[in-house]
């Protein structure tokens, strides 16, 4: 099916009323699965139980940056095709991924003290999520700051690709300086040494997450929808009553 | 051609002249890099060693502070619309606007980096490294804030959101700044891959930027 056919809001509304029940079950059951399998994982030999934050922490580090991915893909979207529905789901995207980068921060910090000893620690994947957050937070205050949607949109969508070209060099950046400062004493997780135990409820568990967010994000996409149909009507209630 | 050495002759003598305030961005820097001994305490060692991030913070607060210039003036009376509808490509005059800021704001700052060197404590070598990290720097610093600058005033209240919108984006100058100049101070590490990194990043910045902030005002205007 082509985006174009979305383009209508009352198509995406029925759309989305058909397959959100769906999506919710789906989401919910991966979920389950991912969790009873993160529970049964085996403890780490070094780490103890703590390792089983990492099913919770690295799922919500990679949807911080596929929320971005998602959101430069709909300032295109606003920006090239004007898109009427890409606006819409810029905006929703953004609380959520603040969110999920939220607790990518917060369950690295819990596993953090008993790992490293210190909840925080300047370590460069540490420091460029942290950045990342705060552009989050730039773009909601965008957001924000102009009554008038279509005209944030662009405005957000500018940024939005600015920062999809600047999250890279970034990270590259933070990368540099810290190892430039530290010797190798942080622990580091090694992506290719995971042992399969742990890999397969962290697969699970990481679509698990990216099915949650696709679910949070329609269900916000049609509140936003419907929220800007009431404001309209709202408007033309006022301007009636005024005439 | 022609036409774009207008703008930056203009914008230049506007920013030189009285309410143009392109000196005032120095007297911000020095105001700030004064403030630090207060802070930190007056002991010589340590303001040594702090030395080119205490320039390298004031720089770059400096000139985000002046980045609302850049479009403000021109939008309140009225000459950015005309700008925006000109047959001149709006990208190349944004990036002859960010130059000729960049001539009035940011070049000052680097000229006044030996005089604060002074002020803490860096022998003639760091002040030289800090100075042409700062030469090399302060560009990329202007191009990226001018998508900052185009974003605020598109929205008419730049302020604080514009600084929450452009900070972030200067970590990287920021980080390859330091790093330069402590590589050419003390450090074992080469002076030359930090520098190359902090050229590029301007260079990559005097292309992006322009084509940001053309966007935005075009976008947000109408």
């Amino acid at each position: 099916m082509p985006l174009i056919d979305l383009a209508n809001p009352s198509r995406f509304l029925t759309l989305a009323g058909r397959i959100l029940p769906w999506l919710v079950a789906v989401t919910t059951l991966v979920l389950a699965v991912g969790l009873y399998q993160s529970a049964i994982a085996p403890d780490d030999y070094q780490q103890g139980a703590t390792v089983k934050i990492m099913f919770i922490h690295v799922p919500n580090a990679w949807l911080s940056m596929f929320v971005w991915g998602v959101m430069s893909v709909a300032a295109l979207g606003t920006l090239v095709w004007r898109h009427p529905l890409a606006d819409v789901a810029a905006k929703t995207a953004a609380p959520i991924g603040a969110a999920f980068t939220f607790l990518a921060l917060l369950t690295g910090s819990l596993w953090g003290r008993p790992m490293w000893g210190t909840y925080w620690e300047w370590d460069a994947r540490l420091t460029s999520v942290l950045i990342l957050f705060l552009m989050y937070l730039g773009l909601m205050a965008l957001w924000r700051a102009v009554e008038d949607p279509s005209r944030a949109a662009r405005a957000a969508a500018v940024l939005t690709l600015v920062g999809s070209v600047n999250i890279p060099i970034i990270k590259f950046s933070v990368d540099w300086w810290n190892t430039l400062h530290q010797p190798a004493s942080v622990v580091r997780m090694g992506g290719s040494t995971l042992d399969r135990s742990f890999l397969i409820p962290l697969a699970v568990m990481a679509i698990g997450f990216t099915l949650l967010f696709l679910t949070l994000h329609i269900a916000a996409m049609r509140n936003e929808i419907l929220r800007r149909r009431v404001r309209t009507l709202q408007m033309l209630q006022a301007s009636k009553s005024v005439a | 051609m022609t036409a774009l050495a207008a703008v930056i002759r203009r914008d230049v003598r506007v920013a030189l002249r009285v309410g143009g305030g392109a000196l005032i961005g120095v007297l911000f820097f020095l105001t700030v890099v004064v403030l630090m001994p207060f802070a930190v305490g007056p002991d010589l060692a340590l303001l040594k060693k702090l030395g080119p991030a205490i320039l390298w913070l004031g720089a770059l607060l400096a000139s985000l502070l002046t980045l609302d210039r850049l479009f403000t003036a021109d939008h309140d009376d009225g000459s950015l619309d005309l700008i925006v509808m000109g047959r001149t490509p709006l990208e190349l005059v944004c990036a002859a606007k960010a130059l000729a800021h960049w001539l009035a704001v940011g070049l000052p700052l680097v000229a006044a980096t030996p005089v604060l060197g002074l002020l803490l404590n860096l022998d003639a070598v760091a002040t030289g490294a800090v100075a042409l990290t700062l030469l090399a720097g302060t560009p990329a610093l202007t191009f990226t804030g001018m998508v900052g600058a185009a974003l605020a005033v598109v929205l008419r209240r730049g302020g604080l959101l514009l600084s929450v919108l452009v900070l972030p984006l200067s970590i990287p100058v920021l980080i390859f700044g330091v790093a330069a100049s402590n590589a050419a101070i003390s450090g074992p590490s080469p002076f030359g891959t930090p520098f190359s990194i902090l050229c590029a990043l301007s260079l990559a910045s005097l292309v992006i930027g322009p084509f940001a902030a053309a966007a935005s005002l075009r976008h947000g205007l109408d």
